[in-house]
């Protein structure tokens, strides 16, 4: 479909050149921002989702989430029917009735957030004023929020910045002025005691991490925070905590041993730790983290890998799979790049480094087999049919699924991309 | 407005693209917005394909909205055609792109498309995925189906037949057909086409060619069947051969549509019938049975439940509202309340009340009867990864009875090692809660089954702890008969006593 190409920086002679970043627009294989639900609805335990969508919405989240029925999960759908559509139904009321039938089953739910879907957004049902009035009917016992998820707006994990930047207003002030530290994305539980157990150790006082684990918990922020991104794809998120005078620590991201290191620094910086402690805290266990890298790096070091575009992930996973595992980068896929919170990831990328934003999957799939890689990172629908033509793929989506941040997980990371080679290596059939 | 937790059926394209993806050389260009992309994974993972469906989505957004999306639609209609020179397409629009009413009918019609174009109008606020691909078969067969073809008995001297309903994503359709066809071909009855699954547009044009239609899936095929009778004059089966009974019934049928006598044919390997009669499978008799699926898989199941394993059968219900008709009937014949129903917390709550040995049902059911603690086989769609066996493993045909037969005794625990557990229950190295031995799987302690609120009736002590030395696959059973039995006699306490009356007047 239409093409344009856009210089990837504005150039600055210094700059070593790169090439034109790869624009294209068209069919698109990735996930609307619904899915983001899969997780979040996890982390925040005393939150439910409840998407006012079409079967579809519905259809799409128990896929993405492989139907895995652990417990009665914390979101469901309102499937608008056709006598909503017709006029027949007024449509907030017969919202209010889900929302009263809902909460009246789940009294444990302290945080509802309404999800808008591409139906509900072509009809332009408010839902922001379907949660301020329920909002007000349920006050003080069930907090009320609304963001969108659609399709036609989000992709895959911008779902969760807009869930996250719908959190911002209502985050409490702070009670005093110190500085404090809030690190923003949701992370596995074991991922976020881990850093805060290192924050701690480098004398940072007191570390928010958004979202909280509860809805009672959700940090305070003000002019006084100072908040580092633990996901590249938060930008409304961001701005909303500007909004609220927070400022943002600029980091690359905390994947592999050496991003750990930085994104570490550079709160460890804005924080005035000292250099001393900082080494002393993160001495250890960077040294762990490179060990556990060192077993996969034979597996690694040399091939070439290819990614589609998916989680926003790829520009760090990629200067990770690069500079830690000594991997060639084919092509780096990404459905949008921002070029702000990944200015630092963009840098250290090696130089030549082929990037693509948005999509035109037939035409990505052209340059993949061309390219050959040795191993391509794709969704879901992809894998199979790619691994038919003999190529060696890596599903994204456990890239999003599985702690991979932080010093200790550096190894598993690595693992991810090693197992699809390896086990390519023992297969005799 | 309906709260929906899990759902059993997706919209009506995905209904299309099970039909599309079942085809060769067919391709669907739907009109839909960023993410509509996920079914792609439904079927290259659960059902593993190794291709992508043939699906081209639009992809518009929210800016394109007030801008052009008819054009975006064309476009891509166009560049995919171009690409993938399909010998026919099908054109049609998501729940989102519905409401956006570009038409993608007309819009493909202005292309003028060097092949045929079938539109689909797939409303996606009232229906649902089995109609989306009946109608989408049914749409096929209508715009391709050559009206002028002479019936392929006249050259061969044989008979011949179409095998019609088989889709992708479908429960062991692969399989099916194989054993069905096999059949057919023993009967002397020719295949003239097997559709959607594995045809080519050009083959929908040669149906009318046969003498008749098996309808082997009701849910998928019976819309498009219909037309070929009214239109071809070709007679269609109305039994679905899942099951011993059922397939011996098809054949019948089949004898009578070509007046013909097949009572003679003795199946190779029909191996159910003697399994099931044999005296080792006597502890399955009377087992409680709770089944739920689409309604033809259900039906035919029950059948199978209560005639070929001697089960009993203590729930029957279906998703899809389109054949409650036929359910309703079943659960007549076998004494129990029809469940038609796509709310699984209703299925649930059904399979928690009637407390059943084993469940058959869909994935669902599965998850359902994993909570609960009771064994389950999954006979219908929708059906997860470890639904779609590498091995041959149908469930219709003789070779599928025996399939069945095997299936579900799995899940149970065997004979002597029931009556074991019953005889031994304080045995200090038995957990009669870690289920049957030979499932590796279910070594984790199945939770117990929550005891239903009696709050008028109050068990002893004594009586409690004696409940406990029931097996826990019947324990749900003896508490809840127990308290009937206490309810029926007025008593507002369950003592020992009360517990070996009620077993008594029930029985095991």
């Amino acid at each position: 479909m239409t093409e344009l190409t856009l210089p990837a920086r504005n150039g600055a002679c210094d700059t070593p050149p790169i090439p034109d970043i790869i624009k294209q627009r068209g069919q698109r294989e990735v996930f609307c921002g619904l899915t983001g639900i899969v997780w979040l609805h996890r982390k925040i335990q005393d939150a439910f989702f409840l998407v006012v969508g079409s079967r579809t919405c519905a259809h799409l989240i128990q896929s993405a989430a492989g139907v895995m029925i652990f417990a009665e999960p914390r979101f469901a759908t309102a499937i608008i029917e056709e006598r909503d559509l017709a006029g027949m139904a007024d449509a907030n009321e017969e919202l209010d009735k889900t929302v009263d039938r809902l909460l009246a089953r789940r009294p444990d739910i302290k945080l509802l957030f309404l999800v808008g879907s591409c139906p509900s957004e072509v009809i332009k049902l408010d839902l922001s004023r379907a949660a301020e009035r329920l909002s007000k009917r349920f006050h003080p016992d069930v907090r009320i929020l609304n963001y969108s998820g659609s399709g036609i707006e989000t992709t895959f994990t911008e779902g969760e910045d807009a869930c996250l930047a719908s959190l911002v207003p209502g985050l409490p002030e702070p009670t005093g002025d110190s500085p404090e530290l809030m690190v923003v994305g949701a992370l596995a539980d074991v991922v976020e005691d881990q850093f805060a157990r290192l924050f701690a150790a480098m004398g940072i006082e007191t570390v928010h991490f958004l979202p909280a684990r509860r809805d009672a918990d959700m940090p305070p922020v003000g002019p006084n925070t100072r908040f580092l991104l633990a996901q590249p794809f938060l930008r409304d998120t961001a701005i909303a905590l500007s909004g609220r005078g927070a400022r943002h620590i600029a980091a690359p991201f905390p994947l592999g041993a050496e991003g750990t290191t930085a994104w570490l620094q550079a709160a460890a910086s804005a924080f005035d730790v000292d250099p001393e402690t900082f080494h002393k805290v993160t001495e250890m266990p960077a040294a762990r983290a490179r060990r556990a890298l060192e077993k996969y790096r034979e597996t690694l070091a040399g091939k070439s890998v290819f990614f589609f575009p998916d989680s926003q992930l790829e520009p760090p996973l990629a200067r990770f799979l690069a500079r830690e595992c000594g991997m060639a980068l084919s092509e780096v896929g990404t459905p949008y790049l921002h070029k702000t919170h990944l200015a630092e990831e963009l840098t250290l990328l090696p130089d030549g480094t082929q990037l693509s934003e948005g999509q035109d999957v037939d035409r990505q799939l052209d340059r993949c087999l061309e390219a050959a890689p040795d191993i391509t990172v794709c969704g879901l629908g992809l894998a199979n049919p790619l691994e038919a033509e003999g190529l060696t793929t890596k599903w994204a989506i456990e890239l999003v699924f599985t702690p991979i941040q932080g010093y200790e997980q550096a190894g598993d990371l690595a693992e991810l991309f090693a197992r699809p080679l390896v086990r390519k290596r023992r297969l005799a059939v | 407005m309906k709260l929906t937790v899990w759902t059993y059926e997706g919209p009506p394209h995905v209904g299309a693209m099970r039909v599309a993806t079942a085809m060769e050389g067919l391709h669907y260009v739907l009109h839909a917005p960023q993410g509509d992309t996920y079914a792609d994974l439904l079927f290259t993972m659960i059902e593993r394909r190794d291709h992508r469906p043939p699906v081209t989505y639009t992809t518009f957004e929210a800016r394109d909205l007030g801008a052009d999306t008819a054009e975006i639609f064309k476009t891509a209609a166009r560049e995919a055609h171009e690409r993938f020179q399909p010998e026919a397409m099908i054109v049609g629009a998501s729940c989102t792109a519905e409401l956006i009413q570009d038409d993608p009918a007309g819009l493909a019609k202005a292309l003028a498309l060097p092949c045929p174009v079938i539109p689909l109008e797939l409303p996606s606020y009232t229906k649902k995925e089995s109609w989306g691909a009946a109608e989408t078969f049914y749409q096929i067969v209508r715009h391709l189906a050559d009206r002028n073809l002479d019936r392929l008995s006249f050259q061969t001297g044989r008979p011949s037949c179409n095998i019609l309903g088989p889709t992708a994503l479908g429960f062991r359709n692969r399989d099916d057909v194989r054993e069905i066809a096999g059949l057919l071909s023993d009967l002397g009855i020719d295949v003239n086409v097997v559709a959607p699954l594995g045809a080519t547009p050009a083959d929908i044009t040669r149906l009318g060619a046969a003498d008749f239609n098996v309808v082997l899936y009701p849910e998928t095929g019976e819309a498009a069947a219909r037309w070929l009778e009214k239109t071809f004059g070709q007679p269609r089966t109305t039994t679905v051969p899942m099951g011993h009974g059922a397939t011996l019934d098809f054949i019948a049928e089949i004898g009578a549509l070509l007046e013909k006598d097949f009572s003679a044919y003795e199946p190779p390997h029909a191996n159910m019938p003697w399994w099931s009669r044999s005296v080792d499978s006597t502890y399955l008799t009377g087992k409680r049975v709770f089944i739920f699926g689409d309604a033809s898989h259900a039906i035919a199941a029950a059948r199978v439940t209560d005639e070929e394993m001697g089960f009993e059968v203590v729930g029957l219900g279906c998703y899809n509202r389109e054949f409650a008709r036929d359910l309703r009937a079943a659960a007549q014949k076998y004494g129990v309340e029809p469940l038609i129903t796509d709310d699984y917390l209703d299925v649930e709550a059904a399979i928690a009340e009637a407390q059943p040995e084993l469940v058959l049902g869909t994935q669902m059911e599965r998850h359902i009867a994993k909570r609960l603690g009771v064994g389950c086989a999954v006979i219908s769609a929708p059906a997860h990864v470890q639904d779609f066996p590498a091995r041959y493993s149908p469930v219709m045909g003789f070779e599928g009875a025996n399939t069945l037969f095997d299936t579900w005794v799995h899940p149970l625990v065997m004979g002597l090692e029931e009556h074991l557990l019953g005889m031994f229950r304080e045995d200090f190295e038995f957990s009669d809660e870690a289920g049957p031995s030979h499932l590796a799987a279910h070594g984790e302690a199945a939770r117990p089954v929550p005891a239903p609120a009696s709050n008028i009736i109050q068990w002893d002590s004594e009586a409690e702890r004696e409940l406990k030395k029931i097996p826990f696959f019947v324990r749900g059973k003896a508490r809840r008969n127990t308290e009937k039995y206490a309810a029926e006699q007025h008593l507002d306490r369950i003592s020992i006593d009360t517990l070996y009356d009620a077993k008594a007047h029930y029985g095991r």
